[in-house]
């Protein structure tokens, strides 16, 4: 297992050295000058020159390239562009927001999406399994900030319940934090439950065709007992896969849940620094979320030996 | 599954309860959302709007403008000019202190205004026409000229981008190529700016300047009184319009600077919240040409586009509703007092069988237009389509390259030839408070390499903009302008192609906001 461990972490390294070339060359390669932005509008082409040059960005890409991996490599993410502020400081400033609306989303998603995948796979065919499948119909179809809107709409706007915006650190109070995470959460949570849901009710129902099932059953295990412990855990590898991949889909949906919520989290820091072409963050950013899904898709497989222990690493 | 409804219900009310419950009185705090979040917190090293308005909060100026666009004194007591115009004597106001505590003293200012000269286009005017800038005493400086020069005040009270702020001394030193410091944010403006406090996109806070000693006249424009009537500003960052405007319909926050055209209906509607157009002169649409570029180096078809334009559809097609725009040929902005049609009468008429004609005149050979159209903006968005429309309509043939704003703005510096990655013309937008005059709009600048993108070179232009700097009599200045555009008009460096306003919305509670090119932040109140 360590040995697995082992080899897993160093393969990071490559994966990492091919995104950040990736990332460095698709920034220079895309359309944009931070120097123009940074000058404003009014300035004369010299000023945005003089800027141009303050930042390096007149220099050859490979020594801007190897300026910027020398940096990294002894721990220096460099400066933003625009704010004065380390990129370092900049994402210590902006993670509490994006891994609070993670790990609020991850949660509620899982809690809903597996019970009643398990229970429309159980109920095959039912009204219930109807308005899941219909559900995650529509949790896939329709964009994220449609369905932030609509909760906005309802729960803040008609209802008053909730706010429409705002972030309060859990430090500071958090029953504030707390309603202010609650319809971000909901919002990102809609597409990730209609995938888990989906995906459970495929997994369990396969293991409900199984011989073993047949057998737990003619053992007289209560369907619960059946349900969970036997058929659940046997479909638990998959599933487990799928919340894994769906970290991306988790990623790219703070994105845009963080700027309708008004939320200062790294999704939305990764918009600002991609409009105004602010290469060292968005360099930054992206190998961290790199680093991030690397790292949970490393633990997930670990953690399938827990449920299945025929794998073994 | 009732009860469990039950249960979820309780919690989400349990949790709006106790946070009513917890909420802090902050009736003297004014949360505002404006139209971008400040990430740059230096006004001089770029000349973007939104580092302008931070500007006005932390620093002070000389001199200001009025409603009626009269520059009048700001942190200048009083100040002299010698009968042959070639020395200017300033003298402070008592009392002016940095948020430091330190006094503000005439070795600041004259830092300060060398920094903003080297980054001002006016400002780098001006000194073309100063021979030194002379400390007299702690309270007392000299500017003396080379030459009598006419856009002194005009200059030293800029209302828009770069906004002559000054600055202590020793920030003021820092290299204008460079960003001031964090630290070095200390003005001696109405506001004190919180650097604790200030998260890049979460909120930037300013207090009250308790120490600020208010001129007496009441406040009129950017001059007069700036009195302070809140503790505490709060300006946050909400990128997404739809939820600025449903935190506001919630009371959340108590002002937008610009809502975006389309929701102002939806806003209209609610007793709870007012509109106002603070900025009686609004903005203004430019096409601007790439003179130095294949066919537009002819002034002929530059004037021949002049022919075709006509503005109204580019106003209807961006802005809508007429209540927020204006058919307005003066290209000194209608309402100032440089307005003048002078030289118009044949342009911006929507006239395609002339614009054809002289076509055929120029001899254009059918060189497709490279248009760079903006698609992120939505100001923007229409105007590329609109120009396109009306200039095939005059026989142009127009390739429209679609792309984000920053791409545009990265590629209108780019002199390459426009089929290979440079560019004929595009479409972008003034506050009328840096077109105010020949010397100010910047497009009008036709100094060749030394001019804006576009880099139009016409040495007539050039001298009527440096008559009308070095001219001190206001009416031969009027005179000055309607000549020069004349000439412009057949020699187009861009085209005007009309005005708009955009309103603020506010919380019914909230009062006070100055008529201003720049929205302010004293006088206002919150009941």
């Amino acid at each position: 297992m360590l040995d697995f461990i082992a080899r897993r972490i160093v393969a990071i390294i490559p994966v990492l050295a091919v995104v950040a070339v990736f990332v460095f060359l698709m920034l220079r390669l895309t359309p944009g000058d931070p120097a123009a932005v940074i000058a404003g509008d009014n300035a004369t082409s010299d000023q945005i020159a003089d800027i141009r040059t303050k930042l390096g960005l007149d220099e050859p890409l490979w020594t801007q390239f190897a300026i910027w991996i020398g940096n990294i490599l002894q721990g220096n993410f460099g400066e933003s562009y625009f704010f004065k502020k380390t990129v370092a400081e900049l994402i210590a400033q902006r993670i509490e927001p994006t891994l609070a609306l993670a790990i609020c989303t991850l949660v509620f998603a899982v809690s809903v999406s597996v019970p009643i995948g398990v229970l429309a796979a159980y109920r095959q065919g039912s009204m219930l399994d109807r308005v899941v499948m219909g559900f995650s119909v529509v949790g896939f179809s329709v964009p994220g900030f449609v369905i932030g809107y609509c909760l906005i709409y309802i729960f803040a706007i008609e209802l008053g319940w909730l706010p429409v915006q705002g972030y309060v650190r859990i430090g500071v109070d958090f029953w504030k934090f707390l309603e202010r995470m609650i319809l971000p959460s909901l919002t990102l949570s809609v597409g990730f439950i209609a995938l888990i849901s989906r995906i459970t009710r495929a997994s369990v129902l396969e293991v409900l065709n199984e011989d073993y099932i047949r057998t737990a059953r003619a053992k007289g295990l209560s369907n619960r007992v059946v349900l969970m412990r036997h058929a659940l855990r046997n479909a638990a590898v998959p599933i487990l896969t799928v919340i894994g991949l769906g970290i991306a889909i988790l990623i790219g949906g703070a994105v845009v849940t963080e700027s309708v919520f008004g939320l200062p989290g790294l999704g939305r820091l990764t918009v600002e620094a991609v409009l105004s072409r602010d290469f060292p963050t968005i360099q930054t950013v992206i190998l961290m979320f790199s680093v991030v899904y690397v790292v949970i898709n490393l633990l997930i497989d670990i953690s399938y030996t827990i449920f299945d222990p025929r794998i073994r690493y | 599954m009732l009860s469990f409804r039950k249960s979820a219900l309780a919690l989400v009310a349990a949790a709006s309860v106790g946070a009513m419950v917890a909420a802090p009185a902050s009736a003297q705090t004014l949360k505002v959302v404006m139209h971008s979040d400040v990430k740059i917190l230096d006004p001089i090293w770029t000349t973007a709007y939104i580092q302008r308005n931070h500007g006005y909060m932390v620093w002070d100026t000389l001199f200001a403008m009025d409603e009626k666009f009269d520059v009048k004194p700001q942190m200048v007591e009083k100040y002299d000019v010698s009968a042959d115009k070639l020395t200017w004597t300033f003298t402070l106001r008592d009392g002016l202190e940095w948020h430091d505590g330190k006094p503000v003293t005439a070795e600041d200012c004259v830092a300060s205004i060398k920094r903003w000269s080297a980054r001002d286009s006016m400002g780098q005017k001006m000194m073309g026409s100063v021979a030194s800038l002379e400390v007299v005493d702690a309270k007392t400086f000299k500017m003396n000229m080379k030459e009598p020069y006419g856009l002194v005040l005009q200059s030293l009270g800029k209302p828009s981008s770069n906004v002559p702020f000054m600055m202590p001394k020793k920030t003021a030193e820092t290299d204008p190529m460079q960003q001031i410091k964090l630290e070095d944010v200390i003005g001696s403006g109405p506001f004190v700016f919180k650097a604790d406090e200030w998260k890049p996109g979460e909120k930037i806070v300013y207090v009250k300047n308790a120490k600020y000693k208010p001129r007496s006249e009441p406040a009129n424009g950017l001059a007069g009184g700036k009195v302070v009537k809140v503790d505490r500003v709060e300006w946050l960052a909400m990128p997404d319009v739809q939820t600025q405007v449903g935190a506001l319909q919630n009371g959340e926050i108590d002002m937008i600077e610009s809502p975006g055209h389309d929701l102002l209906p939806l806003l209209a509607k609610d007793k709870n919240i007012k509109l106002l157009s603070f900025n009686p002169t609004g903005n203004q649409y430019t096409f601007r040409f790439n003179s130095t570029a294949k066919p537009f180096d002819n002034a002929k078809i530059r004037h021949a586009v002049f022919v075709a334009f006509a503005q109204e559809d580019f106003l209807k097609a961006t802005i809508g509703d007429a209540q927020w725009y204006k058919v307005c040929k003066a290209p000194f902005v209608c309402g100032t007092p440089l307005e003048t049609n002078a030289g118009m009468a044949d342009v911006l008429n929507g006239n395609a069988a002339k614009a054809k004609q002289l076509l055929t005149e120029a001899g254009y050979d059918g060189t497709p237009i490279v248009l760079m159209h903006s698609t992120d903006l939505q100001v923007l968005t229409n105007l590329a389509p609109v120009a396109k429309a009306q200039m095939e309509r005059a026989g142009f043939k127009v390739e429209m390259v679609s792309m984000d704003w920053q791409t545009l703005v990265a590629r209108r510096v780019k002199k390459d030839p426009p089929n290979a990655g440079g560019w004929h013309a595009f479409l972008t937008s003034w506050v009328a408070a840096d077109i105010l005059n020949p010397v100010m709009a910047g497009f009008f600048n036709s100094a060749c390499d030394k001019a804006m993108f576009g880099w139009p070179c016409d040495a007539t232009i050039e001298k009527f903009r440096d008559q009308f700097a070095k001219e001190t009599d206001p009416a031969k200045q009027k005179q000055i302008v309607e000549d020069l555009q004349k000439y412009w008009v057949d020699h187009p460096t861009h085209i005007n192609v009309g005005q708009w306003y955009a309103p603020l919305a506010r919380r019914a509670n909230i009062d006070g906001n100055l008529t201003a090119p720049v929205p302010v932040f004293w006088n206002v109140t919150k009941k």
